[in-house]
């Protein structure tokens, strides 16, 4: 258990690193590594990978809204249901239930402010038990799954010193 | 130009130029080069503690402290030092704080040596002790230590370097730049040699928390050694706060007295922000150090095994963030094979003689660096092994 978590650390940092890699900072041989990532895989303990991409560079200007989403739950399954619904749009980047004032986070990304407006007022306002919508739009990207945007942090230090 | 180095003084016309310094000039000129060669962190100084010294700055801290330093950092400098070492110094009387380590240890050297003592300097060492020594008018006196022993000093090896005029021992463990450590057992083999010859030790443990196998353990917590012991360390590695200059030396308080004399007629005392910032990194900085620690400990076990799978012979370092390996095969000295692997491959790595004579033969690769560069790094030395090796 200890392993898998230490596995999952370092995959959680950096996707891309190897099995091989991550065998010898554990001290363990790499079948042994590949096996666990294996059965994490199939476990759907890892459940995916992504690449933390800057679309701006590439000169992509997509929207990205996070929209609070007021449902009104339901006997018996709650928030599961519409919340489930909801994380079936492809649109939809990530769906939370929340606490406080409204009930559902949801992030979705679009190519155009026009695209969002028309899926919030046409696909999520109109689903049976959402109540209400209010809509932010991300103007600008910091930082995101611990990668600051703007300016990665340079190494500042002298090439060589004692 | 005037010729004006007459007048400068016979003792430092004495003292060698530092030979990182000729080797860093070079690689300043190189394009694209990955560096293996540095002696620090490569992490930037925790957010919370460099928040902590703005809050500070804000609230107007911007005097001088008292020439021993914050009693609030000496206080937490004390409870630290228990945790760590299990040594109980007085706040008040026996802990000082300095400009780094670095000044410390020129601080003891200056209070303890006078003109023909001599002072032990096991061997491959840091750069500063030897000249340090000197500048006292004293005599640097290098111990050799040895690949074989896990650069470990040994006791017969000690005792056959001490003379009437034996006054001080150095002891840097975790040690840069080989990454070799001292255990428990090693120290007390050096215990009989040290009361008998009447030495005083001066501990740099700054590398002390960068340990990957077991606790450092601390000369000065073994029997009759307190007060034998100046013990010096600091927050640049453990903290990543190299650029901050807080260093501390503990001891008896006749010898810590005595630094402090000095150190108020020179410089005083360290910066205030500096010191601000060292509270935070003892009271609030365990849980970011330990990640780091962490991290460092992947990057030794990826550095050895590859520089062992490309053909060359490393100790496995148990401290500090140095590989420390035998560069034999290439048939080269130490400074022509940086200075190739410089210009032919753009990676930076540190002659091993410029710690000393018997670091000749090695390379010191430091891996405080991302697993990209060290990766990188290694794939391109494979590349130049390939090409010289004999």
């Amino acid at each position: 258990m200890e392993l898998e978590k230490k596995i999952l650390n370092l995959i959680e940092h950096d996707a891309k690193i190897s099995p091989k890699a991550i065998a010898t900072m554990l001290d363990e041989t790499e079948e042994k590594v590949k096996a666990i990532i294996d059965r994490l895989e199939k476990e759907k303990i890892i459940i995916g990978y992504n690449a933390v991409i800057n679309w701006e560079r590439v000169g992509d200007d997509g929207v990205t809204a996070m929209i609070d989403v007021k449902v009104i739950p339901e006997r018996e399954v709650g928030f599961n249901r519409v919340a489930e619904r909801i994380c079936r749009f492809p649109e939809v980047r990530c769906v939370y239930l929340m606490s406080g004032t409204y009930d559902l986070s949801v992030v979705v990304t679009g190519n155009t402010m026009k695209e969002i407006a028309w899926f919030v007022s046409h696909k999520l306002s109109t689903l049976d038990n959402v109540q209400s919508t209010v809509t932010h739009f991300v103007l600008k990207r910091y930082k995101q799954d611990n990668f600051i945007f703007e300016k990665a942090e340079e190494d500042k230090r002298l090439v060589v010193s004692p | 130009m005037n010729d004006m180095s007459k007048y400068v003084s016979r003792v430092v016309k004495s003292i060698p130029p530092s030979g990182i310094r000729k080797f860093f000039d070079l690689v300043s000129q190189t394009e694209g080069v990955v560096s293996l060669g540095v002696g620090e962190p490569d992490y930037v100084t925790p957010w919370h503690i460099r928040e902590a010294c703005f809050y500070s700055l804000e609230q107007g801290y911007t005097m001088y402290t008292s020439n021993q330093g914050l009693l609030e950092l000496r206080e937490e400098i004390a409870a630290y030092e228990k945790r760590r070492i299990g040594i109980e110094y007085s706040p008040a009387r026996e802990i000082l704080v300095t400009v780094g380590v670095s000044e410390a240890v020129d601080l003891a050297l200056r209070a303890l040596v006078e003109p023909e003592d001599e002072v032990l300097v096991p061997e491959p060492s840091y750069v500063s002790y030897a000249p340090g020594a000197t500048l006292t008018y004293g005599k640097a006196v290098p111990v050799q230590t040895y690949d074989v022993d896990e650069y470990r000093l040994r006791p017969d090896v000690l005792e056959s370097c001490i003379t009437p005029k034996s006054k001080v021992l150095i002891l840097s463990y975790p040690n840069n730049p080989t990454g070799g450590i001292m255990h428990r057992r090693d120290l007390e083999s050096l215990v009989d040699i040290i009361i008998k010859n009447d030495l005083i030790v001066i501990a740099d443990e700054i590398y002390s928390e960068l340990t990957y196998n077991g606790k450092h353990v601390s000369i000065a917590s073994l029997p009759g050694m307190k007060d034998r012991t100046v013990l010096m360390n600091g927050f640049s590695k453990a903290f990543a706060m190299t650029g901050w200059r807080i260093g501390y030396a503990c001891g008896h308080p006749d010898i810590i007295g005595a630094m402090t004399k000095i150190h108020q007629y020179t410089v005083m005392c360290a910066p205030i922000m500096g010191q601000k910032a060292a509270i935070e990194a003892l009271r609030h900085g365990q849980a970011e150090m330990k990640k780091m620690v962490d991290n460092y400990n992947y990057r030794r076990k990826m550095i050895l095994s590859g520089l062992r799978e490309i053909g060359l012979d490393c100790f496995e370092p148990r401290g500090a963030f140095y590989c420390f390996p035998s560069i034999k095969i290439s048939g080269m000295s130490s400074e022509e094979f940086c200075e190739k692997l410089l210009l032919e491959e753009q990676v930076a790595v540190v002659p091993g003689n410029a710690f000393g004579a018997s670091g000749e033969g090695f390379i010191r690769c430091c891996y405080a660096a991302s697993i990209n560069n060290i990766e990188e790094a290694l794939a391109r030395m494979e590349k130049f092994l390939n090409r010289h090796k004999k």
